[in-house]
């Protein structure tokens, strides 16, 4: 509350522009610096993939793989740090998104085709999403607790409806969105999916009371109380539109695989919140970017493709994986204490 | 307006209510997997010596069935056991957690039963209880994840890891006789498990038999569906073209097998490991890359009730001189291909 300091970033957009360079200042001021380093770490890896193979890297089939790839745990991700902006965090991402997915490809539900197997992927999201909510938002049990709760229940679920097997999806009009061709508007359909996804995310975290709201009760849920928010009914949502995310992210998941297992989803959690964090939503709350998440995803899948085409083996990924997260954020920090 | 915002929220909170409800009720019965032809993954080969002796009670102690080789694992032993009517099997709720299981196993041996059967969600762990046991007179079959120590076990009977790469890489030598530079790539399982570097081990020996095959690219999955599709797709992106694929688990070759199908490739060889069902099926109609697989047969759970059996018996085993079972017996991993897939069709698991 100095009088030297300099005027919020953000602010930019409440003074209306004058002159050409006043604008272009606003623009730059509103494209987050944090934002500008993750691109720079992207375009870094891509530097690195396109010397190493150019020509298997720099390909619009790779380019096509990588996006599908980080399509499913991209939508994941997008409900992520809604939650983690709140202050919150959902240990059961992975275990939502293995029984979604295990629910919708039994035999029972492909009888109903496309549209039961769509609709039981993401009813069952919302389901997880609805209890995770409840006993945060009303239970008053802490998140931490009621999210592990739910990853073990889920998973335990997931199995007692698979016996353990895989199954297999015979649904040809589920399938061909999988295909190598199936482009809709000229974009792979999973591709379509985590795009429209992230911008719907960052326009409800942005351009909304909502996104308002979230970001308010992840600051200071008591402030945000005493401002009239209702701080549970926004927890619930909250838990709610991951549980949902995480529908979405199995019917993708099915369509990449073509099958559902107990096992899918294995660890999504550590990943969703990891690309969070890297891009900048803070963990305890109060800040997040959608933008930040999914540069965060993009980053994370590009090195594994990288990795893989380079033919390195997983203990190499793994050491590689830890450094360069390191790395990504120190930079990070380092350009937004310089700016 | 707050009353009006209240009044709203009531009414949707009731249509979001009553959907939720209808939409719970319409998913329970979504839940069933039955699909009718529900055929247990198992074997149809006769017992051993069929003629009924001595009553045997078998405790029988395995992980949590949470994939479809382990599952196959439990119905074998089960549908074995039921062939003898001299045989009555006590099974426990399988389970990962090694203090859980080697409680489970605690109460077999309290309940004193003749023989146990136990495959240890990790044998190292599990040595000690299996010492306990054999101390207490109860002879002990260790299946397939080896106990520290043979003192823990009478017998031990369990898959070659290392055979499975041998015979993978073998067969597909053979295959690629005469073609010069052949390329070949592996797909690999968990690299965490000691299981996965013996069979990379063994392929790669077999490999060095044929000077015109080189192995150019190799990367792990984790024997999940989503993990096979993810790295398939990076190898085929990586490798424009080879000859051969060898890939380490069936499990994960759906995954693999997707990911080929979405590339559109079909020029090369895919052999696939383990022996699910699908594989054998894809195998017989012979219209897609894979082209064989090489077994870790699941079946060796039936033949440990029939070891249980001999030893509670005190019998051989029919076929061989010695009038004990042997102390331990690895099972060969054999190549299923389009020649004899309809022999081993029974035993492949879902």
């Amino acid at each position: 509350m100095t009088q030297h300091v300099s005027p919020p970033r953000g602010s930019a957009d409440k003074v209306p522009s004058v002159s050409e360079s006043s604008a272009w200042r606003g623009m730059f001021a509103r494209a987050d610096v944090r934002t500008l380093s993750l691109l720079g770490v992207l375009a870094v890896l891509v530097l690195i993939g396109g010397i190493t193979k150019p020509d298997e890297f720099l390909d619009t089939r790779n380019l096509q793989l990588v996006l599908t790839q980080a399509s499913v745990i991209g939508v994941v991700t997008v409900g992520m740090t809604f939650v983690i902006t709140s202050g919150g965090i959902d240990l059961s991402v992975g275990a939502i998104v293995a029984l979604a997915s295990v629910w919708a490809t039994t035999v029972a539900t492909q009888e109903y085709g496309f549209a039961g197997i769509l609709f039981t992927a993401v009813i069952v999201g919302v389901g997880c999403g609805l209890v995770n909510g409840l006993l945060i938002a009303y239970g008053a049990m802490v998140p931490f607790i009621a999210t592990l709760a739910m990853l073990a229940s889920a998973r335990g679920l997931a199995l007692q409806i698979t016996d353990g097997s895989t199954q297999v999806v015979t649904v040809n009009s589920v399938l061909d969105l999988g295909e190598r061709d199936a482009y809709v508007l000229g974009i792979p359909p999973l591709v379509l999916v985590f795009a429209v996804v992230t911008i719907i995310g960052w326009l409800v975290l942005n351009r909304t009371t909502f996104g308002r709201r979230t970001v308010a009760v992840g600051g200071n849920a008591e402030a945000a109380r005493l401002a009239g928010i209702d701080v549970r009914r926004q927890r619930l949502y909250l838990y709610l539109l991951s549980g949902l995310c995480c529908g979405i992210a199995a019917f993708l998941l099915i369509i990449l695989s073509g099958s559902g297992q107990n096992t899918n989803g294995n660890l999504y959690e550590l990943d969703a919140i990891a690309a969070a964090i890297i891009g900048g939503t803070l963990l305890s709350g109060g800040r997040g970017t959608i933008t930040g998440s999914v540069l965060g995803v993009l980053i994370f899948t590009t090195i594994t493709n990288i990795f893989a085409l380079n033919n390195l083996q997983s203990d190499v990924q793994q050491i590689a994986k830890g450094a360069i997260i390191v790395a990504a954020v120190l930079v990070q920090r380092r350009t937004a204490s310089t700016t | 307006m707050p009353q009006h915002t209240n009044r709203f929220t009531s009414r949707r909170g009731l249509l979001f209510g009553t959907a939720a409800v209808g939409a719970g009720a319409l998913l329970a019965g979504c839940t069933s997997n039955d699909s009718g032809d529900d055929e247990p993954a198992a074997n149809d080969q006769p017992a051993a010596s069929d003629s009924p002796g001595k009553p045997v009670t078998i405790g029988f102690a395995g992980p949590q069935a949470d994939h479809g080789w382990l599952n196959a694992i439990n119905d074998n032993a089960k549908n074995r056991a039921k062939k003898y009517s001299d045989v009555t099997l006590e099974i426990t709720e399988g389970s990962n957690d090694t203090a859980q299981q080697i409680g489970q196993i605690e109460t077999l041996i309290n309940k004193k039963v003749d023989v146990l059967v136990v495959l240890p969600a990790d044998g190292k762990a599990l040595t000690q209880v299996g010492l306990r046991a054999m101390r207490a007179g109860i002879p002990v079959v260790n299946l397939d994840r080896i106990f520290n120590t043979p003192q823990a076990y009478r017998c031990w009977i369990g898959g070659d890891n290392y055979g499975m790469g041998l015979n993978a890489g073998h067969y597909i030598g053979q295959k690629l006789k005469g073609k010069s530079n052949a390329k070949v790539i592996e797909l690999a399982g968990l690299d965490n498990l000691e299981l996965t570097k013996q069979r990379t081990k063994g392929f790669d020996d077999a490999l060095k038999n044929y000077p015109n095959v080189r192995k150019v690219a190799r990367q792990a999955a984790e024997f999940t569906v989503e993990s096979g599709q993810a790295k398939m797709a990076q190898l085929l992106q990586a490798q424009s073209s080879f000859d051969a694929l060898w890939n380490h688990d069936d499990d994960q070759g759906v995954g693999a097998l997707r990911a080929i199908d979405q590339a559109g490739r079909e020029d090369f060889l895919m052999v696939g490991g383990a022996g699910a069902l699908s594989a054998f099926q894809a195998i017989k109609q012979d219209n897609g890359v894979l082209k064989a697989t090489v077994l870790y047969p699941p079946t060796m759970a039936a033949s440990a009730i029939d070891l249980a059996r001999a030893l509670g018996q005190s019998k051989g085993i029919g076929g061989l001189a010695e009038f004990e079972i042997p102390a331990s017996l690895t099972l060969y991993s054999a190549v299923v291909d389009k020649t004899n897939v309809d022999q081993y069709m029974s035993t492949g698991f879902k």
